[in-house]
């Protein structure tokens, strides 16, 4: 048995190593054809084209010296893109020469100075019809002065050359991603299929195959042992290393998605199974995202085999990650519909509320109209609802995404979150200040979305909305979040981060049935429960003086109550009344009666 | 916001008092276990005066019953702390890491171990328990030791390394806390057990079989009725073997002793205090000498409770104590009046609670009723009177049930037939977790002849309603 679990883990960590190799399989090469998949505009591939002279057809075995190659020229082709399209000085002084005397500008007067049937006179006239419009017939004190005015506008119109017709710096993570994967070829991209499958598949396989036979082993109860002895669970060589790559990981994933292009091949195919369409960085990560809930999803299971809540719990998570996260948003693709992961609420989901987002809604007419309607539903009526009945917990760990990668993968690490009242303190503004954040940044989303305006106090609403892309969604709830299991915990996102955990425990703590049950004066201060609580609440303080737990941030995973060896705990819906007023009791000493 | 509320309470509890008492008294507390440290902190919360708490073990107050968990690695020490380091110095709590070594109770001084004396005004002994050896022979080699305080963790940890196979001798709760601990290392165990089942002096027949079943389950090597005669020692002075009252000498480099505890107290031999087995105090938890008093493991009550021994050495007990101290102390003089006696362990993966008293044996006066699932590994007796039907006692295994609902069935003196009734009110297990209250009700009705039937249902609705 111990041999052929041991062949599971060396089959899983050698798919490991072929996965990580994988990134280097390909070589890469411009051509006509990576080009015009990538390049849809003739002129703008001409541009590139020319730009990189010499280059077409060169082949390159690294994937960095390839992304340098090919930044390299897009620069250069936004070089000459500029120098075709700009205006100059020469210019302008033919426009004023146009408009004599020279004090009262006039459009028609300067769009004629050029040929509308160039594509350089048509782009031209455009721009000055745009940028120029507001200087129509005004009468300025000097000739000096209109040219002033000409001259900034000019200015302006020369800087949005490269967005209009260049290759701008906001899209270069998505170009440079496109182009690569485009330009992929060898062996790599050759035996796709071999590779998914000996990847995904062993790896797969190979990880239950170990997890099962490791997990099955002994008698059904709590399986602690080792792990404050052993690096993995705490923090030592591995468990660091661990960290280290998840960071790693999200990191590329997020910001140089162009380095992962050989892995988002490997699942085109269930890609285009699935939707129809070529396979994104992020469809890759929803694949690995699942795999990694189901695999460790079973681990789970078996080691909580004894505790029918924390089996159905995690069968739950392992459910709404494949239908509802994956499976459904693949579909809705697939039938042209707003991608829409039906069981994600506002404010975690952020940008539901986007111009883009909405306007997405609005063209898929009535069912886009009914999938906004149940975002909304779900955010003013779903959650107050179901945490009153249930706490947080309904969501937190049985729906949630985040929550279910925390309860599987991040299962090992539960014990590593911070207990200390300082944590506590820091948590509490920290996610309360982030909810703000949210909700400011969607209000400024709306506004925009209503009045067409990208400006509020002369802050770009758009910058304020990337600003809580950046920190937030993907460095707080990814590099951080999931990255930091190993060295914080499983739970730091939830926890410090989410604005959505940050709303349902409001509603927690002050409007629902849900609380934890501490049986009579039965504790023996142990402290299992609070090491092994991922949201890092002192779960002793409370059970150790006979109070009901009653805490915002609780999701409500249970594992307290399963890990204590007295059986003090327990998760509960009951009566609201005298919840959060009852005072503690310890029971069995009836000479003092403990009023604390 | 609770956790910080409460601890902003006790200070504002505090001011209040120093107002009303202007006499402040030095409080010294001999030992920061459970019962010593509940008592400073009730006392802390309801009086301003200056208090000490000593000990020669640990600087800080640490679960004992968690020792358990740090050697197996679910914990590290830091986590059996129930308070942060900084509690002790906010509450106004100083702490001494020192040994007593005697005590001049004329003078109210207390001597310490590398010179140092302490004046007290009133002074508190909750010392504890230590280890019991029976005098057998080699029960001092390298080795061989029990488990109570952090050193024989220590020691463990020491030994364990080079351990093949244990003995473990006298089962007890904490001979299987040992067992469990040393497994978790893949250390073969050997349990040597005078009784004709696990416990035997504490739980029935059945109860008994069923850990025994479980603990073979987990590959300890129970031997029942044997006794341990000698442990015979290597040239280095290490164990090397057991010798059982069988005459069959086992080989093991580890001899864990588990017998039960008794109060540690020989520090006061001599120093002119009333003791017993433990030492010795009435009702209001007063020794022999005025302005001290004794708590916990190592307190020996003169007058009777009924259904409680003179000597208890659990956790609860410790802490009622405490509780009631402080009471004594800073308010007024207060009976130590423990309620239902209650208990709970864990034997591998096996719970176990008991409320009100379940003997080995039953008593004269009354009857008992035991059912057990199929799955052989959880089970509940109710023991009653056989006159009024009435509620004595109850052992449970592998099912949690509800303290405050058995406590007030208690106090209620319920019939069986009522509780049987409402037994799922009683019941603590996890959501989804199996019920067991209608085969519980079907067995009791075949075997009493009786048609009654459930009457409520699970949960904190109709237990509240
Ligand atoms: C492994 C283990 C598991 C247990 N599990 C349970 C359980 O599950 N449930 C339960 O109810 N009970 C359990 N117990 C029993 C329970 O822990 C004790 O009853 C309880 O800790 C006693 O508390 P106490 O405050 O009386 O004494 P202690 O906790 O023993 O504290 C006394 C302290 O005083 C110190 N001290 C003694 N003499 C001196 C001196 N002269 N100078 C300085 N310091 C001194 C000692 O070193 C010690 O630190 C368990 C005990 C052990 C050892
Ligand atoms: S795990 Fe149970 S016994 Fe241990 S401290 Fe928590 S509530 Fe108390």
């Amino acid at each position: 048995m111990r041999l052929i679990q041991n062949f599971g883990l060396v089959f899983f960590i050698l798919s490991f190593a072929l996965f990580i190799s994988a990134l280097s399989l390909s070589h890469f090469q411009l051509s006509e054809q990576s080009l015009s998949k990538v390049i849809s505009d003739e002129e703008k591939r001409q541009f590139f084209k020319e730009a990189a002279y010499g280059l077409m057809e060169k082949k390159y075995n690294s994937q960095f010296t390839f992304v340098a190659a090919m930044e390299q020229i897009r620069l250069q082709a936004n070089q000459d893109i500029q120098v075709r399209y700009e205006m100059i000085e020469e210019e302008i002084n033919i426009i004023l020469s146009s408009n004599n005397p020279g004090k009262t500008y006039q459009i028609n007067k300067a769009i004629s100075t050029y040929a509308a049937d160039s594509p350089i006179g048509a782009y031209k006239i455009q721009a000055l019809k745009d940028y120029t419009g507001w200087l129509e017939g005004r009468e300025f004190a000097s000739a000096e002065e209109l040219r002033n005015h000409l001259t900034a506008a000019v200015q302006h119109i020369n800087q949005a050359i490269i967005e209009k017709k260049g290759f701008p710096d906001y899209d270069t993570k998505n170009f440079l991603f496109q182009l690569t994967k485009q330009s992929s070829g060898g062996f790599l991209p050759e035996n796709s299929t071999l590779f998914l499958l000996l990847i995904f598949l062993g790896g797969t396989l190979g990880a239950l195959l170990y997890i099962y036979l490791q997990g099955n082993r002994g008698t059904a109860g709590i399986k602690n042992d080792r792990i404050f002895q052993s690096g993995i669970t705490h923090r030592g060589a591995i468990g660091i290393a661990t960290g280290m790559f998840l960071i790693a990981f999200y990191v590329v994933l997020y910001f140089y998605p162009y380095y992962l292009t050989n892995w988002v091949i490997l699942v085109d195919p269930i890609s285009y199974a699935l939707n129809g369409g070529e396979a994104s960085q992020w469809f890759l990560y929803g694949i690995l995202y699942t795999l990694a809930i189901l695999v460790m999803g079973v681990r789970m299971v078996l080691k909580y085999r004894h505790s029918p809540y924390q089996i159905w719990r995690t069968g739950s998570v392992m459910f709404f990650q494949i239908s509802f996260a994956f499976i459904i948003p693949q579909m809705l693709i697939a039938l042209h519909l707003p991608y829409m992961d039906l069981k994600n609420i506002w404010p975690l989901d952020y940008d539901l509320f986007t111009p883009e987002r909405l306007r997405a809604f609005i063209a898929a007419g009535n069912i886009g109209y009914l999938m906004l309607f149940w975002g909304i539903l779900l955010t003013l009526v779903g959650v107050p609802l179901m945490v009153y009945f249930f706490g947080k917990r309904w969501y937190c760990s049985w729906v949630c995404g985040c929550g279910g990668l925390a309860e599987t993968l991040g299962d090992p690490y539960r014990q590593l979150s911070d207990k200390s009242l300082g944590a506590w303190q820091l948590e509490r503004y920290l996610v309360h200040a982030v909810l703000v954040f949210a909700v400011a940044m969607t209000g400024l989303m709306l506004y925009t979305f209503f009045t067409g305006s990208g400006q509020v106090l002369g802050i770009s609403t758009y910058a304020i909305k990337e600003t809580y892309g950046f920190l937030i969604s993907s460095i707080f709830a990814g590099v951080v979040g999931t990255g930091f299991y190993p060295l914080m915990g499983n739970r730091v996102w939830c926890r410090f981060g989410c604005p959505l955990a940050a709303y349902l425990g409001l509603v927690q703590r002050f409007q629902s049935r849900f609380r934890i049950t501490t049986n009579g004066g039965q504790c023996i201060s142990c402290g299992n429960c609070s090491t092994y609580c991922e949201m890092g609440i002192d779960v002793r303080w409370y059970a150790q003086r006979g109070q009901d737990i009653v805490r915002s941030s609780c999701v409500g995973c249970g594992i307290c109550s399963a890990v204590c060896p007295r059986g003090v705990l327990n998760l509960e819906n009951g009566p609201t009344k005298d919840r959060l007023s009852s005072d503690p009791i310890l029971i069995g000493n009836d000479g003092v009666s403990l009023n604390e | 916001m609770f956790c910080k509320d409460t601890r902003y309470k006790e200070r504002i509890l505090a001011n209040t008092y120093m107002k009303a008492q202007n006499t402040q008294k030095h409080i010294v507390i001999i030992g920061n276990g459970i019962s010593g440290i509940t008592a400073a902190r009730h006392i802390r919360k309801q009086s301003n005066h200056r208090i000490t708490v000593i000990s020669g073990e640990t600087e800080h107050f640490f679960s004992r019953t968690a020792l358990m968990y740090i050697f197996m690695g679910h914990m590290q020490y830091a986590h059996t702390k129930p308070y942060e380091d900084h509690f002790w110095a906010k509450n106004r709590i100083e702490l001494k890491k020192a040994w007593v070594k005697n005590i001049d109770f004329t003078k109210k001084i207390l001597y310490l171990e590398g010179g140092e004396n302490m004046l007290y005004d009133q002074l508190i002994l909750a010392t504890g328990s230590k280890p019991n050896k029976f005098g057998w022979k080699g029960q001092d080699l390298a080795g061989v030791q029990g488990l109570y305080s952090y050193q024989d963790l220590e020691s463990m940890e020491k030994y364990a390394p080079t351990t093949q196979k244990a003995v473990i001798v006298g089962g007890g709760l904490i001979g299987v806390e040992m067992a469990e601990m040393l497994s978790s290392r893949n250390i073969p165990v050997v349990f040597l057990v005078r009784e004709d089942r696990f416990w035997g002096n504490v739980l029935p027949r059945e109860e008994g079989e069923l850990i025994s079943r479980h603990l073979q389950e987990h590959h300890i090597d129970l031997r029942l009725n044997t006794e341990l005669k000698e442990i015979i020692s290597d040239e280095q002075g290490r164990a090397k073997a057991v010798m059982t009252s069988r005459g069959e000498e086992i080989p093991c480099q580890f001899v864990g002793l588990t017998a039960g505890v008794s109060p540690f107290i020989d520090f006061l031999k001599d120093s002119g205090i009333e003791i017993n087995r433990g030492i010795l105090v009435n009702e209001y938890l007063e020794t022999s000498i005025p302005d001290v008093y004794a708590i916990g493991d190592c307190a020996e009550r003169t007058t009777a409770l009924e259904d409680r021994r003179a000597i208890e050495q659990v956790w609860y007990t410790g802490r009622m104590m405490g509780e009631t101290l402080a009471k004594t102390i800073c308010q007024q003089r207060t009976h130590y009046s423990p309620g239902h006696w209650f208990n709970s362990a864990k034997f591998f993966d096996i719970e176990y609670q008991t409320y009100g008293v379940v003997g080995a044996e039953l008593a004269e006066n009354e009857q008992t009723f035991y059912w057990e699932a199929k799955n052989g590994k959880c089970c509940l007796r109710i023991n009653y009177d056989k006159n009024t039907e009435t509620l004595t006692g109850m052992n449970v295994f592998g099912i949690r049930q509800r303290h405050e609902v058995w406590n007030k069935w208690l106090k209620a003196q319920k019939t069986i037939d009522e509780i049987i009734e409402y037994l799922p009110n009683a019941n603590f297990d996890p959501e989804f977790s199996k019920q067991y209250e209608g085969e519980i009700l079907v067995q009791y009705n075949q075997e009493r002849g009786k048609k009654l039937k459930i009457k409520t249902k699970k949960g904190l609705f109709a237990l509240l309603k």
